[in-house]
């Protein structure tokens, strides 16, 4: 099993085949934009599905590192840059969502509502900071900062699944309702912890 | 005034299509009527001209018991903007009995039981006691009032309400000297909603108001929307619409009206008092603590892409309802 996925996840093939997963959650939810079956407030529908698809896929990237090296599916490192890109085009059309059907792109606006609400600062923060981590993801970047300081850089992330995770209690927090923001707070946590542990272990 | 204004609603009906009072108070003995004379004829048309007949703002979805009103003639009560379709009116809810997500109550409140049902009057009255549902809905005749409904999350609709001024209730039962607030309790059975007990809130859901307000012939005691009865999610059997105020001041599904001295501690205002105050009059200039109420989103008719509306003083009842507050600091008492 081990050697077939290493096999499959080192094929030409595996890297659409995760491009094309990905892009599905985009797809459905644009098809059903236009087909008007996001319900009576769509506006609200978008921007909150692009938030879920965020964390969603925040966790993602962040089990990658931990399943490979717990299965020995090595080959998943492959697809680790591409599901980090991935957060980024979901945080990307999560702030445009935003940006568009709840502020109608009035720049004013949206400045003043970023001042306004923590919450709101908290995400546009995570989404400056994730940008920062797109924006060096290539190889001439790592080349041109050196892997030591790109490590570090990258390491970013964990402060990004932290706003993140405190961006979505904070907007949970008007209803007190708690159940899925402790799911992603669980799952998010596990992935850091496993890291912790590991680095403690290998002292 | 006897001119009609656009407000006071009066030309957008055709004279033909109003029910007489006389023949409307006796719909019931009229359909046995049709059913047992030969001579029924004529009024069986009429009958069924009734049951699909339009109304002003369109066609009863035809999901539940129809009960209709006459146009209210009370200032400001029939709005001519585009109602809200009954789908998204009976599928995007707040009530927090039955869940907190919008779509969790229409999903959910088919447990609730509306009948037998009956409201309890308590408190500073001549005549305390208890009304069952069918009383009520014989108290004073059905009106149908086009009200816009804000809520204090920055979306609106505009909905067909039926029901009666509130005030025809509170005058019948002779509120004392001494009773200034009305408090207004919502059902909260266990057996029947489910998220009764979260921690969101403190159950029952109270809502309350000032007597003025209470009185005020715009805050309607509400049996019906679209032409039919209220459907479960939108707090069946009764409830009050307070069409000025954000909509979490309209309590659903009312078992208790509670005349008292004092200001009563509400739902909403018990779990964040910085964020919502008892009066929570829709006021574009006090925004929300996190965020702001200048603009709203119209369900079902802004698309997408269209820009938010900008929010109306007093939720576009200014005239009818500002001297209630008159010299009144509305960014303290928001």
């Amino acid at each position: 099993m081990r050697l077939l996925l290493n096999r499959w996840f080192s094929s030409a093939g595996a890297k659409p085949v995760w491009l094309v997963l990905s892009m599905l959650p985009a797809l459905w939810l644009t098809w059903a934009a236009f087909q008007d079956l996001l319900g009576a407030n769509p506006a609200e529908a978008l921007v909150r599905a692009t938030g879920d698809w965020t964390l969603r896929a925040l966790c993602l990237v962040l089990a990658v590192t931990p399943v490979r090296t717990v299965s020995g599916v090595v080959a998943l490192a492959r697809m680790r840059r591409m599901a980090g890109l991935f957060v980024y085009f979901y945080a990307s059309l999560h702030l445009l969502s935003y940006a568009w059907f709840d502020m109608g792109f009035e720049a004013n606006d949206i400045a003043k509502d970023i001042a306004k609400r923590p919450f709101i600062l908290v995400g546009f923060t995570a989404f400056v900071l994730l940008s920062a981590l797109a924006g060096t993801s290539f190889d001439r970047a790592i080349k041109a900062m050196g892997g030591k300081w790109w490590r570090r850089l990258h390491r970013g992330v964990y402060l990004v699944a932290g706003l993140a995770l405190l961006h979505f209690f904070w907007m949970r927090a008007g209803k007190n309702n708690f159940a899925e923001v402790a799911v992603y707070a669980v799952l998010l946590g596990g992935l850091l912890g496993w890291r912790v542990l590991r680095t403690w272990r290998n002292r | 005034m006897l001119i009609p204004s656009r407000t006071s609603g009066f030309d957008h009906t055709v004279p033909s299509e109003i029910t007489p009072q006389s023949v409307y108070l006796r719909r019931r003995e009229l359909l046995k009527a049709t059913a047992t004379l030969a001579a029924g004829a004529g009024l069986a048309s009429w009958a069924s001209r009734d049951a699909l007949a339009q109304t002003t703002w369109g066609t009863p979805p035809g999901k539940l018991v129809a009960l209709r009103g006459q146009p209210s003639r009370v200032e400001g009560a029939l709005t001519m903007e585009k109602v809200t379709p009954y789908k998204d009116a009976s599928s995007y809810n707040n009530f927090y009995e039955f869940g907190t997500d919008k779509a969790d109550p229409a999903a959910n409140a088919h447990t609730l039981k509306t009948s037998p049902w009956s409201v309890e009057i308590e408190g500073l009255v001549k005549k305390p006691g208890k009304l069952n549902l069918e009383d009520l809905l014989k108290l004073s005749p059905m009106e149908e009032r086009i009200y816009r409904l804000r809520c204090v999350e920055g979306w609106s609709m505009v909905i067909p309400w039926v029901g009666y001024s509130l005030a025809e209730l509170i005058r019948r039962v002779e509120p004392l000297g001494s009773a200034k607030y009305v408090e207004f309790v919502s059902l909260a059975d266990p057996k029947t909603m489910p998220f009764v007990g979260s921690r969101v809130l403190d159950w029952p859901y109270v809502e309350g108001l000032r007597l003025d307000e209470a009185m005020h012939p715009l805050t309607l005691l509400t049996y019906g929307m679209y032409g039919e009865v209220l459907p479960n999610q939108s707090g069946a059997p009764v409830r009050v619409v307070v069409p000025w105020k954000y909509g979490f001041k309209s309590g659903k599904s009312i078992v208790k009206i509670r005349f008292v001295e004092k200001q009563p501690g509400t739902a909403w205002n018990k779990a964040a008092a910085n964020e919502y105050g008892f009066y929570s009059n829709v006021n574009p200039s006090v925004d929300h603590p996190r965020w702001s109420q200048a603009t709203e989103r119209r369900i079902g008719e802004d698309g997408l892409f269209a820009k938010k509306r900008k929010t109306l003083m007093f939720n576009g009842y200014e005239a009818q309802v500002g001297q209630l507050y008159a010299g009144m600091d509305l960014k303290k008492f928001y």
